[in-house]
């Protein structure tokens, strides 16, 4: 580029006339309506794999994201979620894409569950992402009752390992559906609310959201 | 490798770029979309070392290029392109905007896409030429003669460019 104080007149004009061709470009409102009518034909021809959609909630943005089987990952703002997106690239599909109307159904169910007005969700799940022990413990939690909390201890019984605490705390911790699979509801047998993705804090958010409604 | 979107966010201007360097705004849209369906389709195959952005621009002229030949055969029903000038935008800067995009579709469209490919997109004359299957030379000599042009429009459009002080 042609610095401004450029004495040779002629690159001051090539400069002005590249700055000029700089606006042969589509506005934000343009390419936000192209964006929107890729992501239907994308859809129409089937061609995303992974599609996602974020929300506020009171646990702060949520990320949602699913798969053609159903949802396969909750994320909390604190994960970071460019980070989410690009492991999910990796464990999954880089064909990610963001179509919002994929996800109604599960942002609905969701904005309910956050008002205190739905107690379980109804939603296809697609349980890829936890594997083994993990898989046991998470496909027990729904078992908790709405409202209701469970030890650390009295999971691991629960999932046939007695003495495998840490690892139900481990399994949990990074449970990859938080909130829609009930992490939440196992907590430490002292009465605290113990490790979570979203953070502690976000943890008791739920647990109390639970308690009131 | 970058989630799709990602890549649709950082090359969206690019590629607008490609086919409207080839095609009307409305075509343009058309061609914008099937070029980023055509990539999604095909991105996981692609290597982990390509250039995207690259690869995007030829995905995008050949698309462009698609579009420009369907239109030729189905030609759209109205013809006749009103002659007056739409009024002015408000915004200064949609109206210099306007006033570009006027000047270039005023180019033959060799030039214009030579403009677009060279001073716009950074390719080389040589990466430019293969793209529109023509000799360098041809697209170098396309180039300077569209931004030599481009300036008389230009100048002529506008008699006293305000000449800015630092």
């Amino acid at each position: 580029m042609t610095g401004p104080t450029d004495p040779v007149p002629a690159d001051d004009d090539d400069a002005r006339l590249r700055r000029l061709l700089d606006d042969f470009a589509p506005g934000d409102d343009r390419l936000a309506a192209l964006r929107a009518r890729f992501v239907r034909s994308a859809s129409d021809a089937e061609a995303i794999d992974v599609s996602y959609r974020t929300l506020d909630s009171p646990v702060g943005r949520l990320l949602v994201c699913a798969t053609t089987v159903g949802v396969v990952r909750v994320a909390f703002d604190v994960e970071g979620l460019d980070g989410v997106l690009e492991r999910l690239a990796a464990a999954i599909s880089p064909r990610i894409v963001e179509a919002p109307a994929a996800l109604d159904d599960a942002a609905a169910q969701l904005d309910e569950y956050f008002r205190g007005e739905r107690r379980s969700f109804d939603l296809p799940l697609d349980r890829r992402l936890s594997k083994g022990f993990q898989r046991i413990v998470l496909e027990h939690l729904p078992d908790i009752a709405y409202g209701g909390t469970e030890s650390y201890a009295a999971v691991a019984r629960a999932a046939g390992s007695p003495r495998a605490v840490r690892a139900v705390g481990t399994a949990c911790a990074t449970n990859p559906l938080p909130v829609v699979v009930p992490c939440h509801r196992v907590v430490r047998s002292d009465g605290t609310p113990g490790r979570y993705r979203g953070g502690m804090a976000a943890k008791q958010i739920l647990l109390d959201l639970e308690a009131a409604s | 490798m970058l989630p799709f979107d990602r890549v649709v966010e950082r090359h969206g201007t690019t590629v607008w770029r490609v086919c409207r360097a080839v095609l009307d705004e409305h075509d343009t849209d058309d061609a914008w979309s099937e070029t980023f369906v055509a990539a999604l389709i095909a991105y996981p195959s692609l290597p982990e070392t390509a250039d995207v952005g690259a690869w995007l621009v030829t995905i995008a002229h050949r698309k462009a290029i698609d579009v420009a030949r369907a239109r030729t055969r189905r030609p759209r029903p109205v013809e006749v392109v009103p002659e007056s000038r739409p009024a002015p935008p408000a915004d200064e800067a949609l109206t210099r905007r306007d006033e570009l995009v006027r000047a270039l579709e005023q180019l033959p469209p060799g030039q214009r896409r030579a403009v677009v490919h060279h001073h716009l997109l950074g390719l080389s004359h040589a990466e430019a030429a293969e793209l529109t299957g023509v000799s360098p030379a041809a697209a170098r000599r396309a180039s300077s003669d569209g931004i030599a042009r481009l300036r008389s429009i230009l100048t002529a459009a506008d008699p006293s460019p305000p000449r800015r002080t630092p």
